[in-house]
């Protein structure tokens, strides 16, 4: 009785001690972070005041008042639902053609997936250069096409759909890499039967490649749409959230608040409603997940 | 459908069945419907138009200077990668990124591993909830959360420091979902042998349980080290010098230290700095690189 007592206490006290050095980090770079921006959040702290005083609700309702930061959510939106379904359709596509490719199969990998590869402060200075006006390798192009040189990145209309566009070719090729693992989970004798049976390679795709890609498809939304929340480093090099925060995404705009204008406060309760979001967003990926176990 | 070929090897196997390939395509080509070979067609165009802007930017960064502003010109110059090498300190940088780089992974190994050691194999009080401490790191990452951890960085007295570049990265709690996924599906067996051998638990870990493991490890450590090699934004904020900014900080800050287009054959030839090691590296081990992240993404 008392020996087993003795190894249950020795199995915790190594299994603690194991868990240490994590727990550590854990707290103080995950935890720690959370309640603190919790906490700013409440405060006033800025230049102005370099004491922090207690106001309550008040940056929060500053915020839902700051057309700013309307339109930088309305932005984040936008460029979600532009870039998500786009390029998981294409790194769909790009799989089922990578996997069946006749020829340079691994140069076909190669080409889609580099982009993700690079760093995204690398792939900002190309696509910037793209798209210059005059210089740019697109203004050349249209230049032969007797179009006026066009300054995409400079015009509020069009810079997100620049920047979605230069977001899909980055992102694409990532997700093609889960949907080749998804296709090679698909039992091949249900391809072999339909071969058999004589159905066509569009019936095939609809009744049984996509249906059994619906686990992957939900898990590359899930990263997709988190993945649209995360990556900003592009608009410091490329418009640096302009011109007027037309491009400037809910991260940027934290960064921006905190360090550009040091309004402290107000960046607490910014990264307070990204959390937010990322919470609902895991929320919605262990839902999706149920399913997947469900469907198997 | 065929199976995937084997990593390396690739190169030497094509070529010496490239007749039978060559053969075999054509035998398929006939099978095909048209529609089918239009779709072909069109992924293969595809493919090509996600290699131009990799294209244009190589072209750009050996044009001499005065040439990529007008037209179209073959010329070819190693000037420019020269210069930027002059004019900023990128052997600095490198060196700055790959210490960062480096002692992520190495802390990282071990935490990851011990940690991923106590939630496989052990039972202890608590285990739930500390799962789930893990779990919040999944859905919130440091990443997101570069405002707050300034300041921990600031109280601790860290600011412009690679520590304090490299701390928030310590623990992944991706890499001990990873782990731990692997070490449970070791088998319990190898586990009693060893202690009838008097191996200790330490033992059992160190000397079965990650050599069994290598394979994760290579994943984790592909996927971790691109994740650093791309850092941005949390370094930017963080360092202040020369001697501590990594490298997509310190091109990110010479592309912008030009106003005008006259620059653009420098910020190629530097972007293209940057980024060679990682392709070449990808070029060769590509097999490698995709297995990593397939097998990282699927868990």
């Amino acid at each position: 009785m008392s020996s087993s007592v003795r190894s249950t206490l020795k199995e915790n006290g190594f299994a603690w001690l194991l868990l240490l050095p994590s727990l550590v980090f854990l707290a103080l770079f995950t935890l720690y972070p959370m309640w603190k921006t919790g906490k700013i959040s409440f405060y006033q702290s800025d230049l102005a005041t370099p004491i922090p005083t207690f106001t309550g609700w008040d940056n929060y309702s500053r915020m839902l008042d700051d057309s700013v930061f309307r339109q930088v959510i309305g932005n984040n939106l936008w460029f979600a639902l532009a870039t998500v379904p786009a390029s998981i359709l294409l790194g769909m596509v790009m799989a089922i053609f990578a996997d069946k490719a006749i020829h340079a199969k691994s140069w076909v990998r190669v080409s889609f997936f580099y982009p993700n590869l690079i760093p995204m402060i690398a792939a900002a200075n190309v696509w910037l250069f793209i798209y210059t006006p005059q210089y740019g390798l697109l203004s050349r192009i249209t230049v032969w096409f007797n179009a006026e040189g066009m300054n995409l990145l400079g015009n509020p209309d069009t810079v997100m759909g620049a920047l979605a566009f230069m977001m899909i070719w980055k992102e694409a090729g990532y997700f093609m890499i889960f949907y080749l693992a998804g296709l090679q989970n698909i039992p091949k004798d249900l391809y072999e039967s339909a071969n058999v049976d004589g159905v066509s390679r569009f019936v095939v795709f609809r009744r049984i490649t996509f249906p059994l890609l619906m686990p992957t498809t939900l898990f590359v939304m899930i990263i997709a749409l988190t993945n649209s929340f995360k990556l900003v480093d592009h608009l410091w090099i490329m418009t640096k959230g302009g011109p007027d925060n037309s491009s400037s995404l809910l991260l940027f705009y934290i960064f921006e608040t905190a360090f550009s204008f040091y309004d402290q406060g107000m960046a607490g309760a910014l990264t307070v409603v990204m959390i937010g979001i990322l919470l609902i967003l895991s929320c919605a990926q262990f839902f999706g997940l149920d399913k997947r176990i469900h469907y198997r | 459908m065929k199976d995937q070929s084997l990593p390396i090897t690739v190169g030497a196997a094509e070529s010496s069945v490239s007749s039978r390939q060559g053969f075999r395509f054509a035998r398929r080509l006939r099978r095909e419907s048209p529609a089918m070979l239009i779709g072909y067609g069109v992924m293969y165009l595809l493919a090509a138009l996600w290699v131009i802007p990799l294209l244009w930017m190589v072209w750009a960064a050996f044009m001499p200077k005065s040439e990529t502003l007008n037209g179209w010109s073959w010329n070819f110059t190693l000037e420019n990668f020269a210069h930027v090498w002059q004019a900023a300190p990128f052997a600095q940088y490198y060196l700055n990124t790959l210490l960062i780089a480096g002692g992520v992974l190495a802390v990282q190994l071990v935490t990851v591993t011990l940690a991923s050691f106590a939630f496989a194999r052990l039972n202890f009080w608590g285990r739930d909830i500390i799962f789930v401490l893990f779990l919040v790191q999944l859905m919130i990452p440091a990443d997101v959360l570069i405002f707050p951890n300034y300041h921990v960085i600031k109280e601790l007295n860290l600011l412009d420091t690679k520590l304090g570049i490299m701390a928030p990265f310590f623990v992944s709690a991706f890499g001990v979902f990873l782990l731990r996924q692997m070490f449970k599906q070791l088998p319990a067996e190898l586990e009693e042998a060893a202690v009838m051998e008097g191996c200790s638990k330490i033992g059992l870990l160190a000397r079965i349980y990650v050599p069994l493991s290598i394979p994760v490890y290579v994943s984790f450590a592909v996927v971790s080290i691109s994740h650093q090699w791309n850092n941005f934004l949390w370094p930017l904020i963080i360092t202040n010098s020369v001697e501590n900014r990594p490298l997509t900080v310190g091109l990110a800050i010479f592309a912008q230290s030009f106003e005008t287009g006259a620059q653009w054959a420098d910020v190629s030839a530097a972007t293209l700095l940057v980024i060679a090691p990682l392709l070449v590296l990808f070029m060769i081990f590509q097999q490698r690189f995709i297995n990593s992240f397939m097998h990282a993404g699927i868990k």
